[in-house]
């Protein structure tokens, strides 16, 4: 097996026992972008010297017998939307184009504390805006198992370089299923963790009431293990929960006896493609064959969800990225009649289509006279569709459903029918209204050989369970060892 | 719920975004917006009446840090990134009343 | 035609913390260096985040209870949204809908003389950040404006009155007042110079109408005010412009919409300002950054019994306890908190709380003022102080001997540290101050003097009582340390031996 396509834990032994240099890896991972980037436009930034750097550090460290991270040597890809010190980080936006944080996120200074090795930054929707990665002002990002299909989004660069063995580990961030749904598009496990369990402190707000960091791996086992190195409290984030992190590694071989999988009739809603709902009734048959228990719920409001998505998500990007003025960082128009044009001129040149269109709902639900017919509104139906979640885990442990309602469509499909668009986040969406962790892992292919993905949901902080619940199902299935063919570049 | 998003109401929002639009963006986000509020106009089909707002998925309360001071940033670096310094202060178009 | 001036302030406090309201910032006034006293979180930088500070919000909490507000047992924050090049982050963070404290009252002494006071009604007092500071082109060229993010993200309070205040003169003392507590509780220390209060005022007209009942003019919100006595003129000029206005127009509230004026301190009058180009609307929404506070009973009581004592207490505490006069209290009072502490020190060490306030009040804040000295530096420290009057109740020195021992340990102060209390009796000493009431020591020199002065002995003797002064002052002359009441009563009985 090559390098680039192997798992965290074999390229972790391979280099305990010497067999590989954590520079091997780098350049393998490296190279494997070097060639294919080009068709896949995974990456924003390549990091190339630096990462070789550290893979030294990291081999003289092994060497010399200092204390090695969890992370030691291990390749990974961030997406540009989180702040890495002295590295572009532009989340995909003109307006960001040259901006170079003074500052590290946390989970960023917890990688080089657990001494991964950076790769660079990865495409995405601009601020995380979409669900294709099309909305990029910089390029588009294809699909490694079809390039003239999208990656899914935002986070689609990650999910591509994982997918393509360009990374072995990449973060994403989640707002409306912006890991679970690229992991699904791509074949590989992403995990969007229970709100609060990751820091947002350096992760550049899109929705900071639904924004999360989450884990991305071509299997379970690397999830787990990204995510027990990103999850815990920090106290430069206010709504980062103070709660102990199980290590998510230890117990995951460990099956669930008992397990109760729920399955809700609206999760089979009109616009299902056939295919992806026999995807989820066949991992549904899996479980019941592992001796799980099959239950039926309903959660009766998840119809309102992308509507009340709709109307609190833009409302919070339009006054998160009010700071992008072109007064303290960022673009500043060339031309200008006073400051007002000047703001005005500079955002119209900085932000792409879909941003503004977010920025403009978002300012009219906020505006006087409308707050309560939308925003205060959408925030009551978010309290009743937390509670439908609620209720059904009261008579489950993990729920099972559909990831997109079809696996990746076309480059260019639904790029100009926004609301065509938000409709795909329908089955993703309520684990961030509801502040709940989900998983989305490889559950099969389609007709046309394109990966399908499903779901698991669980309540907050079930990340262990879900971690459990998703290897049960990778164990018994082999969707996950499948792998692109990437054509040879020229 | 609404009478019809109208240009205006949209170049008004505009304004207050601080976007500036072309005619040719202003039409089409009239009629894209027009749909989107079409759409979530089924949040009206939900009886919310008794329901309390849920603006954040985990009700934590009092979280304070200690009043310890940290390192500034050097000027330098906090200048770093803006469009425009004298290399003291942020440097923008004049200010005027009104503005 | 009469009419009633009906006033409201909106006061902006800079709270006395060490670092801002949401990150490790110091908190400190530094206009020289633009630029230095910020990080991520206050440069409003992509993916940085809030974090409230401790302290801020108890000492708000502090100004709630002594404003008498209500608190309430959950308070959050907002964000204000407007755009504007000192504000980084294209919001303020702030209070909407549940301020930390609402509905109270001050109460403000009318007139230091007179004991009467008035209650002014607090609306609400809520936290918010300060923003940076931006500096225009004063040439009036329409040159580029500069912005200096060091003030951004200061703990602010903003404490908003009632329409109570019914002219400049009672603006000017509900300020002085306010100040006067919020230097106390050493939440802020108010320092308008350096912006730590600002103010602005709503001001309208309640005018009598002859056909019964009132009419209200339009409101007026001055801005711009940068000191007490500017508050109070533009106050005064307000009303007489408003009811010349009103004269002329005859536009009632309501009819035409909220005008912003400035102050103009040196023409001593207020004008107009271009108003904003759109209604504002701030859009407020909840801050999905920051997590709400609750405020158990436990914690408020915490705070309450943290208090220190107000000055209306305080105040009251010296007319009964040391028997001051109400003018005396309030003069000491007003001088802030380390100089009534100063006051106590004293008025325990010479156990003459009168003559101590009779001191303070005229020789030290007399020294104070002429060297430009606060309370703190103040050369003759409380103990000092006190073991001198200590000497002058006990009539082991005159009044006048104690004005120069004073006047001496000045002096021995000058580039030395202060002198301590040892100093009092070693000047008393040195320059031969103590009483000489000894009737062995007195009597030659008293016989001398007689013999000296014959013709004035006579004088005496034939009833010209007052000449007996000019006796008085030979003797002393030659005493110095003489209680001038001893050697009049020896003057007096040995000439009416002779
Ligand atoms: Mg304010
Ligand atoms: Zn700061």
């Amino acid at each position: 097996m090559s390098i680039v396509d192997a798992s965290a834990s074999q390229l972790l032994s391979a280099m305990a026992s010497g067999k590989l240099s954590a520079v091997d890896v780098a350049r393998a991972f490296l190279d494997q972008i070097e060639t294919h980037d080009g068709k896949i436009g995974a990456f924003l930034h390549v990091d190339h010297d630096g990462a070789l750097k550290q893979a030294a550090l990291v081999d003289e460290k092994r060497r010399t017998v200092q204390p090695l991270g969890k992370l030691a040597g291990l390749p990974m890809a961030i997406k540009d939307v989180v702040c890495t010190r002295g590295m572009p980080t532009t989340c995909g936006s003109r307006i960001l184009q040259r901006f170079l944080p003074p500052y590290d996120a946390e989970v960023v200074r917890r990688f080089r504390e657990a001494d991964a090795v950076i790769l660079g930054k990865t495409n995405m929707d601009e601020f995380a805006m979409g669900s294709s990665t099309e909305n990029s002002a910089f390029k588009i990002t294809r699909n490694p198992w079809d390039t003239s299909r999208t990656p899914g989004g935002s986070s689609g660069g990650s999910a591509a370089a994982v997918a393509a063995g360009m990374a072995l580990l990449a973060v994403g961030s989640d707002t409306g299923g912006s890991i679970r749904q690229p992991a699904a598009f791509c074949g590989i496990v992403g995990m969007k963790p229970t709100y609060g369990r990751v820091s947002r402190y350096g992760l550049v707000a899109f929705a900071s009431s639904l924004d999360q960091l989450g884990p991305m791996a071509s299997d379970v086992a690397g999830v787990a293990a990204l995510l027990e190195v990103m999850a815990g409290h920090d106290a430069r984030d206010s709504t980062s929960v103070d709660r102990p992190v199980p290590e998510y590694g230890r117990t995951l071989e460990q099956p669930l006896s008992g397990l109760r999988i729920g399955l809700a009739s609206e999760h089979f809603a009109a616009g299902l493609d056939p295919e992806v709902a026999s995807a989820v009734r066949a991992a549904a048959d899996v479980y019941r064959s592992l001796g799980a228990q099959v239950i039926d719920v309903t959660l009766p409001h998840s119809k309102y969800g992308v509507a009340a998505y709709y109307l609190i998500a833009p409302s919070e990007a339009a006054s998160n990225l009010a700071r992008y003025d072109g007064v303290h960082y960022g673009h500043r128009a060339e031309k200008f009649d006073g400051l007002i044009d000047m703001y005005a001129a500079s955002r119209g040149e900085g932000f792409g289509p879909e941003v503004k269109r977010r920025i403009m709902l978002g300012n009219y639900a906020l505006s006087a006279g409308y707050y309560d017919a939308y925003y205060l509104k959408a925030l009551k139906v978010r309290r009743l569709i937390r509670n439908d979640l609620d209720r059904a885990f009261e008579t489950c442990d993990v729920l099972l459903s559909p990831v997109a309602p079809t696996p990746a469509f076309k480059v260019g499909e639904l790029v100009d029918d926004p609301l065509a668009m938000y409709l795909s986040d329908i089955y993703t969406l309520s684990a961030n209204l509801a502040g709940l962790p989900g998983i989305s892992l490889p559950g099969g292919f389609s007709s046309g050989g394109l990966p399908i993905g499903i779901q698991l949901l669980g309540p907050p902080f079930a990340e262990e369970n879900l971690l459990r619940a998703a290897r049960m199902f990778e164990r018994e299935t082999s969707w996950h060892t499948k792998r692109p063919r990437l054509g040879v570049a020229p | 719920m609404t009478a019809r998003l109208t240009r205006d109401d949209v170049a008004k929002v505009a304004l207050l975004g601080r976007l500036k639009l072309s005619a040719d963006e202003l039409e089409r986000m009239t009629s894209q917006l027009g749909r989107v509020l079409e759409y979530v106009d089924i949040l009206n089909e939900v009886d919310t009446e008794p329901v309390q707002p849920l603006a954040h998925p985990i009700e934590l309360a009092n979280v304070f840090r200690d009043d310890i001071e940290r390192e500034c940033l050097p000027r330098e670096e906090a200048l770093a990134n803006a469009p425009k310094t004298d290399g003291r202060f942020f440097v923008v178009p004049a200010i005027l009343d009104g503005n | 035609m009469s009419y009633t001036t009906v006033v409201g302030l909106e006061v902006h406090v800079q709270l006395l913390t060490r670092t801002k309201l949401f990150c490790g910032c110091i908190n400190r006034f530094n206009p020289t260096q633009p630029n230095v006293q910020t990080c991520p979180v206050c440069l409003g930088l992509p993916g940085s985040l809030p974090v409230m500070n401790r302290h801020a919000f108890e000492l708000a909490l502090k100004t709630g209870l002594a404003l008498n507000c209500t608190i309430p047992a959950l308070t959050k924050w907002d964000r204000k949204q407007y755009y504007y090049p000192d504000l980084p982050k294209g919001y303020q963070i702030s209070q909407y809908d549940l301020p930390f404290s609402s509905d109270g009252w001050l109460e403000i002494p009318t007139d230091q003389k007179a004991p009467e006071s008035r209650r002014i009604g607090i609306i609400r007092a809520h936290l918010e950040e300060d923003a940076g500071k931006n500096f225009h082109d004063e040439s009036g060229r329409g040159g580029e404006s500069l912005v200096d993010l060091n003030r951004a993200g200061t703990p602010l309070l903003e404490i908003v009155t009632k329409p109570d205040i019914r002219s400049g003169t009672e603006a000017h003392a509900f300020l002085d007042e306010l100040k006067l507590l919020l230097t106390y509780l050493e939440v802020s220390d108010c320092n308008m110079q350096e912006g730590s209060l600002r103010c602005d005022a709503n001001v309208n007209l309640h005018i009598a109408d002859p056909n019964g009942g009132t009419i209200a003019t339009p409101i007026v919100e001055v801005k711009n005010l940068n000191s007490f006595r500017g508050v109070e003129q533009a106050i005064e000029y307000e009303a007489r412009r408003q009811f010349e206005q009103w004269k002329e127009t005859g536009k009632k509230f309501g009819e035409v919409p909220k005008e912003t004026r400035g102050w103009d301190a040196e023409r001593g009058a207020t004008f107009g300002q271009r108003g904003k180009e759109e209604a504002s609307d701030y859009r407020y929404f909840p801050d999905p950054d920051l997590v709400p506070v609750t405020i158990e009973e436990t914690w408020r009581e915490q705070v309450r019994a943290s208090l220190a004592e107000f000055p209306a207490a305080k105040r009251k505490r010296f007319e009964s306890e040391h028997h001051l006069s109400l003018y005396d209290a309030s003069v000491i009072v007003a001088q802030g908190r380390p100089f009534a502490d100063y006051f106590e020190r004293v008025a325990a060490a010479c156990a003459d709380a009168k003559q101590a306030a009779n001191w303070l009040t005229q020789d030290v804040l007399r020294e104070m003022k002429e060297r430009q000295l606060a309370i703190e530096t103040f050369p003759i420290t409380a103990d000092v102080l006190g073991t001198l009057l200590e000497r002058v109740a006990a009539r082991k020195i005159t009044v006048n001997s104690g004005r120069i021992v004073f006047a001496a340990l000045l002096d021995r102060s000058v580039d030395s540290l202060p002198p301590g209390i040892e100093a009092v009796d070693a000047i008393i000493s040195e320059k031969g101050l103590a009483i000489t009431s000894g009737a062995d020591e007195l009597a030659p020199i008293i016989d001398a003097v007689l013999a000296a002065n014959a013709k004035i002995v006579a004088d005496v003797k034939g009833g010209k009582q007052q000449a007996i002064g000019a006796l008085i002052g030979q003797v002393m002359k030659q005493t110095k340390g003489a209680d001038p009441q001893v050697v009049r009563e020896m003057l007096q009985s040995r000439i009416a031996a002779l």
